[in-house]
């Protein structure tokens, strides 16, 4: 499974799904949300929905200098936090800008494709879909 | 509350020093919770009586709550200061990004004292706090660019709140406002004029940080209940699709839509200027504060040709809501939505409160087709009901003040009527600007009795539409009515609840989601809070000069007939009476 953008400009700018990524690891507030919702220069112009799209050959992975990042199935990466020794070359090659930062442990967040923030998304802003495994 | 939240972090800014310190008020958030609550203690702590609105003395105050960041809707920044439009009492909502950022920055409340000796403004990210110079962009009257400029040069995107002024703000109109996030504010009461008071231009306030629960699985699980009503639940249907809005026709029907300076309480334009209208023609986009899924905010898209040259357009987008539309819109008589919009942009410019505004271009309409003042005060311009070019002019020119007259309708209707005559018609009520809600004698109690002397402090037009269908209701039911509501406003308002969302954060919902917060309350002590919260704010104003004694009623509300027939003084007189005698019977 991975998570969609369906479409950006439904979005209300509510941050809901902001603070449901946080929620799903128990937390409240956002430190902890793989996920970013800003306006495009102003309110009135809309937001973008700033995410993981869960590449085929994610950039992240292959700057890692330790492999902490390793493939997901159905793309994406799963970080290997005992490995991640925090340099953030992956935040750098992350074009998006999908990929986040623990300023507590100082080591990446990145969506992990759970779903659970479209459940919070009440304009169809956000899906998911079963990605065929290649 | 919960022992690792950083809830009680107040953080004190002082701008003729350029220094800041933060202090841990457990004892406010504690006892009073947050918002409204802790605001109106600090106020009181930093405000002396007899203090200037507009100088060093006078404290800005603003405060979040407990479920600020961790439920839905919980989405407000209360403002309180003295108010420069009324001399007395300040207090002001706002919404946008702005409680989230306080939050999230790891403060509970943020009050700013003193005078900057140059203009600045705050940008406030975490726990550190820079004095910007803002010499190059002071002078800019357009609020929309004052924000396109710090959005550029500040960080803290999507995460970020930015208070600003425009011109109206800087040249100290008694009624200028805060801006956030292009279309929120801080409307009411004048904080705008604080600020350039104090050379204040800004403030940008951004951070992220987790927030700690007492029981992370009931609090998903409550979370998704309070989330499902407020996508769910008929009471925030009206909100989400046509907005506030869609009180125009309803309010119009009933007989209680002012129009025309409340010459009359029918608008026979309504239609054109309804939220039916807006939605169908121009509704371009739809908002929301943070952590609200409701996107109450409308969004009006308007094309315009220049005309100068062929193929060539510009689109503007300008919110409209229901109070707008009253004050801008039928109380001047204006029945060209597009015109309205035109005129609404121009009053977000600057940054004016849209209500006083409509309210003082009101008054100068009638006063100059009652000869009391003439082209030689409006400098030549000729105002007619629905001529809103000439509105739009107006309202450069009350921001401006080139002379007398603009000074004094700089200063609202309260004032210019003292100076001019014609406070039979001039539509204010202790001080502040009516509402548009002609809706009976509750509408207008409520306001003369609320703290703020705002519509939304006991909700007058709710009480009124109530009664409708009774006879003979008495005037202490109506002032016992409104206190009880008013009471457990301040509750809402010290969780920094969205009055819209007072349909779902009923009592038990609140001790639910604050025993989740460390707060372990029961219903007669959240109620006693509320009542003790009011009392305060009460006293305060009354050792700032306020007599619920001293009341003044304009003519012109008793003559203009309401959906209850024709206003009786001594009525309304003997329900405000009774307001002041259970109030100074209460206990707290």
């Amino acid at each position: 499974m991975r998570l969609l953008i369906a479409d950006a400009e439904r979005c209300i700018g509510c941050q809901m799904c902001m603070f449901a990524c946080a929620r799903r690891q128990n937390e409240g507030g956002l430190a902890e949300a793989c996920m970013g919702i800003r306006s495009i220069g102003g309110m009135e112009r809309g937001f973008t929905v700033i995410v993981c799209r869960a590449c085929d050959d994610p950039a992240c992975a292959k700057v890692c200098p330790t492999d902490a990042l390793k493939l997901r199935n159905g793309g994406g990466v799963r970080l290997n936090t005992a490995a991640c020794i925090g340099c953030g070359n992956c935040q750098d090659a992350c074009l998006i800008g999908a990929v986040f930062w623990d300023e507590e442990i100082n080591k990446p967040m990145i969506c992990i494709h759970c779903g659970y923030c479209t459940k919070f998304c009440p304009h169809g802003v956000l899906k998911t879909e079963e990605k065929e495994l290649t | 509350m919960l022992a690792n939240d950083t809830l009680a972090n107040v953080l004190y800014i002082d701008l003729s020093n350029k220094h800041y310190w933060v202090r841990h008020r457990a004892d406010l958030f504690e006892r009073y919770l947050g918002g409204a609550g802790v605001a109106s203690q600090l106020l009181d702590e930093e405000c002396p009586a007899g203090a200037d609105p507009l100088g060093a003395e006078n404290p800005i105050v603003f405060a979040v709550g407990p479920l600020t960041g961790l439920f839905p809707l919980a989405s407000k920044t209360v403002a309180m200061f003295k108010s420069p439009h009324t001399g007395n009492l300040g207090e002001s909502h706002c919404g946008g990004r702005s409680a989230v950022a306080i939050r999230m920055a790891g403060y509970g409340a943020i009050v700013v004292k003193g005078k900057s000796d140059i203009p600045v403004y705050l940008a406030i990210h975490g726990d550190k706090v820079h004095f910007r110079d803002a010499s190059s962009i002071w002078g800019i009257e357009n609020s929309f660019t004052v924000g396109r400029i710090i959005r550029e040069s500040e960080i803290g995107a999507g995460l970020r709140t930015i208070m600003r002024i425009g011109g109206a703000g800087e040249k100290l109109v008694s009624y200028a406002c805060v801006i956030t996030e292009t279309y929120r504010h801080f409307g009411r009461l004048g904080l705008g004029a604080v600020f350039g008071g104090k050379r204040l231009k800004a403030v940008v306030v951004s951070g992220k940080r987790s927030l700690p629960v007492s029981d992370s699985k009931t609090y998903r699980k409550t979370y998704a209940e309070i989330y499902d009503a407020a996508v769910g639940s008929p009471v925030m249907k009206k909100y989400h699709d046509l907005g506030t809005a869609e009180n125009v026709l309803p309010l119009n029907m009933l007989g209680g839509l002012p129009a025309r300076n409340l010459t009359e309480a029918r608008f026979e334009g309504a239609s054109e200027i309804s939220g039916e209208k807006f939605a169908e023609q121009y509704l371009g986009r739809r908002l929301a504060c943070s952590h609200c899924p409701v996107a109450c905010i409308h969004i009006a898209a308007v094309r315009e040709h220049y005309v100068d040259e062929p193929y060539f357009y510009k689109t503007h987008m300008i919110s409209y809501d229901y109070e707008p539309i009253y004050a801008l819109g039928s109380m001047l008589g204006i029945s060209n939505a597009r015109g309205f919009l035109s005129l609404m942009e121009q009053v977000e410019i600057f940054g004016l409160d849209a209500m006083s505004a409509g309210v003082v271009l009101a008054w100068a309409t009638e006063a100059q087709e009652r000869g009391i003042v003439s082209e030689k005060e409006t400098m030549g311009l000729k105002f007619n009901w629905g001529d809103y070019d000439t509105f739009i002019r107006a309202v450069k020119l009350i921001v401006r003040q080139p002379n007398d007259f603009y000074s004094a309708l700089a200063r609202g209707v309260k004032y210019a009527s003292s100076v001019y005559g014609g406070t039979e018609f001039a539509l204010s009520l202790a001080g502040n600007e009516m509402p548009g809600y002609h809706t009976g004698p509750a509408a207008h109690i409520g306001v003369l009795v609320g703290a703020r002397h705002s519509h939304l402090d006991n909700a007058g037009y709710s009480v009124d539409q109530k009664n409708l269908s009774k006879q003979d209701v008495s005037f202490e039911e109506i002032a016992a009515d409104l206190l009880t509501e008013e009471r457990w406003r301040q509750v809402l308002s010290s969780l920094v609840v969205c009055f819209f969302a007072r349909g779902l954060y009923k009592p038990d919902v609140v001790l639910k989601a604050l025993e989740l917060t460390g707060f372990s309350l029961t219903r007669e002590k959240l109620n006693r809070i509320g009542e003790e919260i009011h009392k305060q704010k009460y006293e305060f104003k009354v050792r700032h000069g306020f007599s619920l004694d001293e009341i003044y009623l304009p003519e012109r509300i008793l003559e203009t007939s309401t959906p209850f027939g024709q206003l009786n003084e001594s009525y309304i007189k003997s329900a405000v009476g009774h307001f002041k005698q259970l109030l100074d019977s209460s206990l707290y």
